[in-house]
């Protein structure tokens, strides 16, 4: 494991993407954990250009998809077309096939089109024409989401949402880091002069070292009364699937792996719980998703073993 | 939750067991055994279509959640509430009161059941659960209802249970609501014994006061004889020290003294607050504990004696209740079998007792006179010798009497019970002008080898006589003991010609069943003694010995507070403790928080350690290595199993020796 890398790669995208240190982490540890992101806020915040510099940075083949009411699921997964010469039809790969996939305003397209892309996040393959297809070795998806009040959108389902590791907000970068967005020179511009900070095979390799990571019971334990306390809470309609049990060990050892330890502490899985649980969990009240403090003072309820 | 079914639309009309068939399939089972038991016992009280209709329910409800479907509508139900409503107006003549009450509340049990819909239903169905289980003590406070309901109330508190944890197993459920009722215990017990009690109890009113078990306050040939085939409980004494030898155990009921020809009554008179003669002779302190019979009169062995808080005596030394028994009562009482009672017999009670009805039973009359000697004790001499001579025999089974009975008896059947020997000779004695009376009560009693108690049955009923001579007052006459003499000695089972039917109980082959028997009331008298018979009596008794005093209630209540607050503290002290205690470096760690607590740095018990050690170290720059060092390393040994003993050893170390600076004022 080579955590110089890792401070490398971090320190480069902060030059990029200024004050957004704890969202760059959260998307690099979704990115270990082998999750698909989604970036949720409104237009201009940097949200496609976060994309842009980890697909960069960690040296992936990019393809972005700009989701609109009209897309559909061809122009993700591809389409088999006709060869005159061999006469055959031939399956033209669609931009799914890429290692980083932006998926940029996926609530604008039909939901026959939305889930086309989440079989594929969720399968890792592609099947076409009867032919199975293998989507290439790092596969992450990086979808963007405007406020679902939004005219003209078909908001995910919660079944969909749950395909999402995590979930953040990019949210206004604060005063000082406005100021030098705005005296400094277009992002991507900077970001076409910087070069991989990390090998392909050094991202597998990170990959497999977040799976490695030592998990104490007590630290099981944690997480088990975390996941029944938002089963139990009156608050919620329902509580946290198993699968997003699984998940959030997995999202706090990659995180534990970015703080260069190698046992996950409590605070791994407190900082991955809220944007884990906001788009997985609904309030009883209105049906909402929780709010930050929602979240915080259910945390605040799970005493550590 | 269950609230996963308002989350999908598709299934919210029911609990919809397609999605998640486990822990809801294994829930409804719960609530519907919990509903089942909570019934159950009441099944015997209640109208057979109030039962059968609330079995109809329950079947429903275990159909409906096994094969998945939704709660049946409103309108179906309504109309069973409502015919429910009126059915139990009309068959029990009201709609208020105990019975109706429980039967209303088994029906709405059900139908709450079988249309719950969300956790609000499930919750009321359990607080129905709660209501029913208490209400069996309205008509039954025995030790087995008692284990009945708290076994019912186990299953519904896991059914509660399970409300929150949805995923906890049987076993983890059942475990739980254990500990959650023994828990409870100490607190029921503060509650049982310090809250005010009412005068009787809410359910003293007794509906079955019509099948009255037990001696009446009169007799004639039969009544005694079919009360002994009788093998119900009447009483249990437990005596102080030793017992009194099985022929004095003569048990005082109600005293006979008018006769009308044929039936023996009771003859009226003053109350007192002791009995009239002066006690001698040895002393027997006892405590009783007697079943209800519903009339007033109190078992007290021979001769009883005064006062006692709550009991009254005849002039005949009967002693009384001032109210009827209708509930299980317990009393202490003395005796004292070998005093000389009513050697002053005031002249109206010996006239009384000296009253024959002027015609009938002439041959008897007749007999009498044949038998009169110059003194009394020779003339009751004749008369039992003449009992004895002329080829009597004791059974249970006389045959019919006519007009004339004693006449009949004497001289034509000669067969009869110890209501018969009685009853003949005190008409022998006062046709012969001795002052003579009936006594009826029990005789004997079987000791339990398991408590030493003296157990007496309805079979041990008896009755005796009682003759007046001048100067020595009453004496006892047994008229029974000279013809059957094994029954005084030995008891009924052992008297009675081959061939007799005994009850069950008394048969010599169940013997092994008399010493379950045995055991059992052993442990019912010790429940009944602890538990049913405490009353406001002896609930002011027992405060008062603890120096407070009943009748304030601010204290009462202060008392109960305290006792309460006092578990509270005891309960959290054990958790804490359990907590702590659990190994070296939790113990270490508590303790560092603990001393950090004191410096107003406490640890939310949700806080991380590498949190907390930054927290600290913000807060107390001057120590900031020292404790972002313990964080850090108790962090690690912690999460990063296994944990080198060397390292917790340290770790101790240094949390014990830990020096904090002073803390100097921050500017700012």
């Amino acid at each position: 494991m080579p955590p110089s890398s890792i401070a490398r790669l971090m320190a480069i995208a902060g030059e990029i993407i200024l004050g957004k240190e704890h969202e760059l982490r959260l998307a690099l540890a979704c990115l270990l954990a082998r999750g698909h992101l989604l970036i949720e806020d409104v237009p201009g915040t940097g949200k496609t250009t976060l994309a842009h510099t980890l697909a960069r940075l960690l040296g992936l083949q990019f393809q972005r998809i700009q989701f609109t009411s009209d897309l559909l699921p061809a122009d993700i997964i591809g389409v088999s077309v006709f060869e005159r010469d061999s006469a055959t039809f031939r399956f033209r790969p669609g931009p799914v096939f890429a290692q980083l996939i932006l998926a940029d305003e996926i609530n604008r397209a039909t939901p026959k089109t939305q889930s086309a892309l989440l079989e594929a996040m969720e399968e890792r393959q592609i099947t076409a024409d009867g032919q199975t297809m293998p989507l290439p070795g790092p596969f992450f998806v990086i979808a963007t989401q405007n406020p679902s009040s939004q005219v003209g959108t078909f908001p995910l389902p919660e079944s969909q949402l749950d395909r999402f590791l995590l979930r953040i907000r990019l949210g206004y970068p604060d005063r000082a880091a406005e100021r030098k967005l705005l005296q400094g020179q277009d992002r991507r511009e900077l970001l076409e002069r910087t070069g991989p900070a990390l090998a392909v095979s050094d991202l597998l390799a990170l990959q497999d070292a977040a799976r490695t990571l030592i998990v104490a019971d007590r630290l099981i334990d944690y997480v088990q009364a975390l996941i029944a306390a938002t089963r139990q809470s009156a608050k919620f309609t329902a509580g946290l699937s198993p699968r997003a049990g699984m998940g959030l060990l997995a999202a706090a050892r990659a995180w534990a792996l970015l703080e260069g330890r190698d046992h996950v502490l409590p605070e791994d899985v407190q900082r991955i719980f809220p944007h884990l649980a906001a788009h997985r969990l609904r309030l009883a009240d209105d049906g909402r998703m929780p709010t930050p403090d929602d979240l915080a003072r259910l945390l605040q309820s799970v005493w550590l073993p | 939750m269950s609230a996963t079914a308002r989350h999908r639309p598709e299934s919210s009309s029911g609990h919809a067991a397609a999605d998640e068939p486990g822990p809801r399939r294994g829930r409804n089972a719960w609530l519907l055994a919990a509903a089942a038991l909570s019934i159950a016992p009441h099944v015997t009280n209640l109208p057979p279509w109030v039962s059968a209709l609330c079995a109809a329910l329950l079947i429903w409800y275990g159909w409906r959640s096994w094969r998945g479907q939704a709660a049946p509508a409103r309108w179906l139900l309504a109309p069973i509430a409502l015919g429910a409503a009126i059915g139990v107006r009309l068959s029990l003549g009201q709609l208020l009161g105990k019975t109706p009450g429980l039967a209303l509340l088994a029906v709405l049990l059900g139908l709450k059941l079988l249309e719950s819909r969300n956790m609000r239903d499930i919750r009321v169905v359990v607080l129905l659960c709660f209501f029913l289980q208490f209400g069996l003590f309205f008509n039954n406070q025995s030790l087995p209802a008692a284990a009945f309901a708290l076994f019912a109330a186990l299953l519904t508190l896991g059914s509660q249970i399970s409300l929150a944890d949805p995923i906890a197993g049987a076993r983890e459920r059942l475990r739980l609501s254990a500990v959650l009722l023994v828990q409870g215990l100490p607190f029921m017990l503060v509650f049982f014994i310090l809250f005010p009690r009412a005068i009787s109890p809410l359910w003293g009113i007794p509906n079955d006061a019509l099948s009255i078990s037990g001696l009446s306050d009169s007799m004639s040939p039969g009544t005694i004889s079919e009360l002994v085939l009788s093998d119900e409980l009447a009483f249990t004494a437990e005596f102080d020290g030793p017992r009194p030898p099985p022929p004095e155990r003569y048990w005082r009921g109600p005293v006979l003294t008018a006769f009308d020809g044929r039936t023996w009554r009771m003859a009226g008179g003053p109350m007192l607050d002791r009995p009239a003669y002066t006690p001698s002779g040895r002393r027997y302190d006892y405590r009783i504990m007697l079943e209800p019979h519903h009339q007033r009169w109190l078992p007290a062995l021979d001769y009883p004696a005064g006062p006692v808080r709550g009991v009254r005596f005849t002039h005949d030394f009967q002693a009384v209740s001032r109210a009827p028994v209708d509930h299980r009562m317990q009393f202490r009482l003395s005796a004292f079998p070998r005093a000389e009672a009513g050697g002053d017999e005031a002249p109206w009670t010996l006239e009384q007792s000296r009253r024959l009805p002027a015609h009938g039973n002439p041959r008897a009359r007749g007999l009498a006179a044949r038998l009169k000697a110059p003194t009394p004790g020779q003339t009751v001499e004749r008369i039992l010798s003449w009992l004895t001579e002329n080829d009597f025999t004791y059974t249970l089974q006389p045959p019919l009497l006519d007009e004339n009975s004693i006449d009949f008896f004497l001289f034509n059947t000669r067969m009869g019970f110890c209501e018969h020997f009685a009853g003949a000779f005190v008409f022998l004695a006062r046709a012969a002008d001795l002052p003579a009376r009936v006594v009826t009560g029990y005789q004997g009693g079987r000791v339990n080898p398991v408590n030493g108690a003296l157990t007496l049955r309805q079979s041990d009923a008896h009755a005796w006589a009682e003759v007046w001579f001048s100067g020595r007052g009453w004496i006892r006459v047994d008229p029974t003991a000279l013809i059957a003499p094994l029954r005084i000695e030995r008891g009924l089972e052992n008297s009675l010609p081959a061939g007799e039917s005994l009850p069950l109980m008394l048969r010599p082959q169940y013997q092994w069943l008399r010493q379950l028997r045995d055991r059992w009331e052993a442990v019912a008298t010790t429940w009944n003694r602890l538990v049913i018979t405490y009353d406001n009596r002896r609930q002011r008794d027992l405060l008062e010995t603890f120096g407070l005093d009943p009748a304030s209630p601010p204290r009462v209540f202060g008392a109960i507070g305290i006792a309460s607050a006092l578990l509270l503290a005891a309960f959290y002290y054990w958790a804490r403790r359990r907590r702590n205690t659990v190994d070296p470096l939790d113990r270490a760690w508590a303790r560092f928080s603990a001393r950090l607590a004191r410096r107003g740095l406490a640890r939310a018990p949700s806080e991380g350690p590498l949190d907390y050690g930054r927290r600290l170290a913000a807060a107390r720059p001057a120590d900031a290595a020292a404790l972002t060092a313990i964080c850090t390393s108790y962090a690690r040994l912690r999460y990063r199993p296994p944990a080198p003993h060397r390292e917790i050893c340290k770790l101790i170390h240094s949390v014990d020796h830990l020096i904090l600076k002073e803390e100097t004022p921050r500017p700012r």
